[in-house]
């Protein structure tokens, strides 16, 4: 029964990756990640998007608060930031939120403050839901692991 | 052969130790665990300023970090507020006591103009992120076979001083010296004959690593 829930597992986390590459939301980066993970670093992956969410909602925070300035976007910075948000973005694979980033820019280097506006709040969607993607993902694999460990009392 | 490749890395560990600079903390955290998992070790900053801290150009240090590891690489993401990759390419060329250290640009972004004032200012490579496995062993291994054909060669110590007799003499309209500049890894080896004209037309292998991404 023990190893019926953990293919179970397995099936549900193979599922779930599948459907975020299929849908192009994360790209062949992230699977080099998981590549690197190994006994010293079981948790490298979580760790990394973990950094990436926290840089992420900031960026979030200052890119919103430099649309609502009315009176002076200031253009400029939006870029750095979104040069940023790019680059990590493509660091973890996130390929669907990078490519709002390129869009985003170039309303950004337009002064097209509709456009950039549209483009924010598209961000902060994918934003989201990449964040509840990959939190279901973790979970998936925190319960591989209990599953796992959850054997060996009985082996004896 | 072994004794060779052991000039090159630092102290008496095996291990080449490689300073990593880049302003994001997600991609300083990618490219330390790629650097680990190759073996290396890693010391990783976050602007170029630290940088030039940490192997003491900006002070009376000599070459040799903090924790006294000699630094065999240098890995530089390109845009960073404050000092760009390139600028701290630049600095790092134009020292005697660090200019032979192989500097690496990272780059989210493929401009070929910039990817061509990069190998001109004496890149050794211009890598498109994300960095990948395979991009860092490639590295190491073209770091290393440097290293033992300029020792085998008995070349490493003369060639600070032949630098210096052709700085001023030096014929290329790039602003490196001829014998210091890499030419592109897939020729090997370095060495003092690297014609002038390779060095004004583009590597060949800056079309290799700059791969098209489509999104751009």
């Amino acid at each position: 029964m023990l190893g019926l829930a953990a293919d179970r597992l397995r099936a549900d986390t193979n599922r779930l990756l599948a459907f975020l590459f299929h849908q192009g939301i994360l790209d062949e980066q992230f699977l080099q990640l998981q590549q690197l993970e190994d006994e010293s670093s079981p948790n490298f992956v979580s760790e990394v998007v973990n950094i990436y969410f926290h840089e992420s909602e900031k960026l979030l925070r200052n890119l919103r608060s430099l649309l609502m300035d009315r009176e002076l976007s200031d253009y400029n910075k939006m870029g750095i930031h979104l040069n940023q948000f790019m680059g990590s973005s493509s660091s973890i694979g996130a390929k669907r939120i990078r490519n709002v980033c390129v869009a985003f820019r170039a309303a950004s280097e337009q002064n097209n403050r509709a456009g950039c506006l549209r483009a924010l709040e598209l961000l902060e969607h994918e934003y989201c839901f990449l964040k509840n993607k990959l939190h279901e993902l973790f979970q998936i694999q925190q319960q591989r692991v209990l599953a796992a460990g959850v054997r060996y009392p009985m082996q004896n | 052969m072994e004794a060779a490749g052991e000039v090159l890395r630092s102290g008496s560990s095996q291990e080449l130790h490689v300073l990593a600079v880049d302003d994001s903390y997600v991609d300083r955290k990618v490219i330390e665990k790629l650097l680990k998992i190759s073996s290396c070790k890693v010391t990783a900053v976050e602007s170029g300023a630290r940088a030039l801290q940490f192997l003491g150009l900006d002070g009376e240090k000599g070459a040799l970090g903090f924790n006294g590891l000699k630094v065999n690489l240098i890995m530089t993401d390109y845009s960073m507020p404050g000092m760009t990759g390139y600028e701290l390419l630049k600095k790092i060329k134009r020292s005697s006591a660090f200019r032979e250290i192989p500097v690496v640009i990272m780059s989210s972004e493929n401009i070929l103009t910039r990817i061509d004032s990069c190998l001109e200012e004496g890149a050794e490579e211009f890598l498109v992120k994300p960095v990948k496995l395979s991009d860092v062993r490639r590295l190491m291994k073209d770091c290393i076979m440097r290293g033992e054909t300029e020792v085998k060669e008995g070349r490493r110590v003369d060639k600070r001083k032949l630098e210096d007799d052709n700085r001023t003499s030096s014929l290329s309209s790039s602003s490196s010296t001829p014998s210091s500049s890499p030419s592109p890894p897939s020729s090997p080896p370095f060495g003092f004959d690297v014609a002038t004209s390779e060095l004004i037309s583009s590597p060949p292998h800056s079309s290799k690593r700059a791969k098209l991404r489509d999104s751009d």
